[in-house]
């Protein structure tokens, strides 16, 4: 699967008019000589099965023309990304790895605490609707998070940053109350709050729509849960109700959570490439949106596969965990 | 039973077995009664009008007056005007045609591959039905926004006569291509099921052709999940055609549409607010209202859901 996703990829970026030099062209003007030097020198002149074969397994299998000089003359460098080399970023040089590598953990801390806030609120949210459906409780949840998933996550960014940023103050330093992006203040000494303080907008436009999708679906999930023979068993040998709720019947409304938390994962983290535009967050979303904008094919191709990857390996998480947790479930 | 049970149900149940048409009419009665439907009905329509008579306005959405940038929302301008001159609310009537467009596009194509792929792995099933779900489940494995995104910055710089230069049938059909696949499973799951029923069998038994059965007999029953996932399919279109365009790789300028009208927005909605409130309010009511009647639909097709939620059955 993997295989032939890679193929999709590689053939999309090659079949681009102007091949993966477009970017090249557009920025600079450069001689003609100069591209095909480039082109020879980055292997961008073979046949596009020989570029693929490179870029999956390398080259230094084989012998090479180094210097352009026509002449096969030396073993390649490439590793090829199945031995992890995903190549040089044309846009710094840089080793796409070592790239994404640095952003990595700025994007987990992002999608982490949302998803965290997220379901932090959506589970009790959920649950209390639930128990207590058609209250007045239960119907403003419930319409809050019909308008919540409505939301696009990019205006709410927008919107939040008018308001916490151009039209609240902060009542002591007369600034702006949060700030409008970054990790943290430049050139300021690490501080806890600041980089909450850095979170907190992100992390607000992020988390709303997951948190209201998340309510309405354990909302959900609990409703079917309660109406189950089992809990009025539980009820009828004497069960103190609060044990009947949170061993009995959350458990068992919390096991379609965890599938569905696997399938929800990669759009997650694919989601923080709006946030993180918009509040200029240094993540693996930004590095993608950059790399669009700069037609930078090595670093795109790279994230493509990973992200490719991570779907693949998060539903059959998924599946796993769903079967650990209910053991009516078997695989045979 | 009890007093749950919608007024008029029990009694226009027993008519509608027999009669095809009765079923619609059951569904329709059932729908209009469901209150978020009814309100999501109203404020799309108005929405749709509104675009419709965006051509009534007296400015041009594209073209510029340099006396009048960044006014702010006023009796003329009742949004405001952007950092061109340009009437926002004008061009946020445009850029509705557009988004709107897209939408109804892309959920004519998703239906389209999805049905016919659906319809064809599940009623020949065997190698052909491997073959479709293995693309099925490699489509669902591709990280669509990313790719949209790839797909746009590649498309954008092209001038094919079809494909020109991120057109509104070029956004529809890079979207469309990408959201296909639930339609084929859900098609795909109803066939299965409904093919092994009795009036299945009937058909085959006096000589309908497997054209016939699928078309006339199958996908009419699997018409209710349909409706409610196209219905639902368009407010995820419009969401993906606007955050596109809001990275600047949908819709280009200076067309309008509500994404990329966000994304204008963004040069100078610190000072001037109104530019990014109005369009994200578009597209707000926009989806919020389509899921309004995509859950009103739903609830209507399959009045069970709404007892086993309330606890009756």
């Amino acid at each position: 699967m993997m295989l032939l996703l890679s193929i999709v990829f590689f053939g999309l970026v090659n079949l681009a008019p102007g091949g993966p030099l477009a970017g090249y062209g557009r920025a600079r003007r450069i001689p003609a000589a100069e591209i095909a030097r480039l082109k020879s020198q980055l292997g961008l002149d073979k046949p596009v099965a020989v570029q693929y074969v490179v870029w999956l397994v390398g080259n230094d299998w084989m012998q090479v023309d180094t210097d352009s000089n026509g002449v096969a003359d030396d073993r390649g460098t490439r590793r090829g990304i199945l031995r992890g080399d995903f190549g040089y970023s044309f846009r710094n040089r840089k080793p796409v790895l070592e790239e994404i590598w640095a952003r990595l953990p700025n994007t987990m801390l992002l999608t982490g605490v949302t998803l965290f806030v997220a379901l932090a609120l959506a589970i009790p949210i959920g649950v209390v609707s639930a128990l207590r459906q058609y209250s007045k409780f239960d119907i403003t949840v419930t319409t809050f998070a019909f308008a919540g998933q409505a939301l696009p996550d990019f205006w709410l960014g927008l919107i939040l940053i008018i308001v916490f940023y151009v039209w609240l103050r902060n009542p002591i330093t007369g600034g702006p109350l949060l700030p409008s992006g970054g990790i943290y203040t430049i050139g300021a000494p690490f501080s806890i709050s600041d980089r909450l303080a850095h979170l907190a907008m992100p992390v607000a436009a992020g988390a709303l729509g997951w948190l209201a999708w998340y309510s309405r679906f354990l909302r959900s999930s609990m409703l079917d849960v309660i109406h189950q023979d089992y809990l009025r068993t539980a009820r009828a040998k004497g069960l103190p109700e609060r044990l009947v709720l949170f061993r009995h019947a959350m458990r068992n409304a919390l096991i379609p959570l965890v599938t569905i938390l696997g399938l929800d994962l990669p759009y997650l983290v694919s989601g923080a490439v709006f946030i993180e535009m918009i509040f200029a967050w240094p993540g693996m979303g930004l590095l993608y949106y950059q790399a669009a904008l700069q037609r930078d094919y090595p670093v795109l191709m790279a994230l493509l596969v990973l992200g490719a990857g991570f779907i693949i390996v998060s539903n059959l998480l998924a599946d796993i965990v769903y079967a650990v947790l209910d053991p009516r479930i078997h695989y045979t | 039973m009890s007093s749950d049970v919608p007024a008029g149900w029990a009694t226009t149940v027993s008519p509608a077995i027999h009669e095809p048409s009765g079923v619609a009419q059951l569904v329709w009665v059932r729908f209009q009664r469901h209150p978020g439907a009814r309100a999501g009905v109203v404020v799309f329509l108005i929405l749709v009008i509104a675009v419709l008579l965006a051509p009534l306005s007296p400015y041009d959405p594209e073209i510029s007056s340099l006396e009048q940038q960044l006014e702010s929302p006023s009796w003329s301008h009742p949004m405001g005007t952007d950092a061109l001159g340009r009437d926002l609310l004008t061009r946020i009537l445009y850029g509705g045609r557009i988004s709107l467009m897209v939408g109804v596009l892309v959920v004519g194509i998703t239906l389209t591959i999805g049905v016919t792929v659906g319809a064809l792995a599940g009623y020949w099933g065997g190698l052909v039905d491997s073959v479709l779900m293995r693309i099925t489940d490699a489509a669902l494995a591709l990280p669509s926004l990313l790719v949209l995104v790839l797909l746009g910055a590649i498309l954008r710089d092209i001038d094919l006569p079809l494909l020109k230069q991120n057109s509104v049938v070029t956004i529809a059909l890079v979207i469309g291509i990408l959201s296909w696949m639930t339609f084929a499973r859900l098609v795909r799951a109803s066939i299965l099921t409904l093919r092994e029923l009795d009036f299945v069998t009937a058909a085959r038994a006096v000589g309908a052709s497997p054209e016939r059965i699928v078309l006339r007999h199958i996908l009419p029953n699997a018409v209710g999940p349909i409706t409610v996932e196209a219905t639902l399919e368009l407010g995820y279109a419009i969401i993906e055609e606007s955050g596109l365009s809001f990275l600047g790789f949908g819709i280009q300028p200076p067309t309008p549409s509500w994404g990329n009208l966000l994304s204008n927005a963004q040069e100078n909605f610190l000072r001037y607010p109104w530019l990014a409130i109005f369009p994200g309010v578009m597209i707000f009511l926009t989806i919020i209202s389509v899921n309004y009647i995509g859950d009103g639909l739903r609830d209507s097709f399959d009045p069970y859901r709404v007892l086993k939620q309330a606890g009756e059955l």
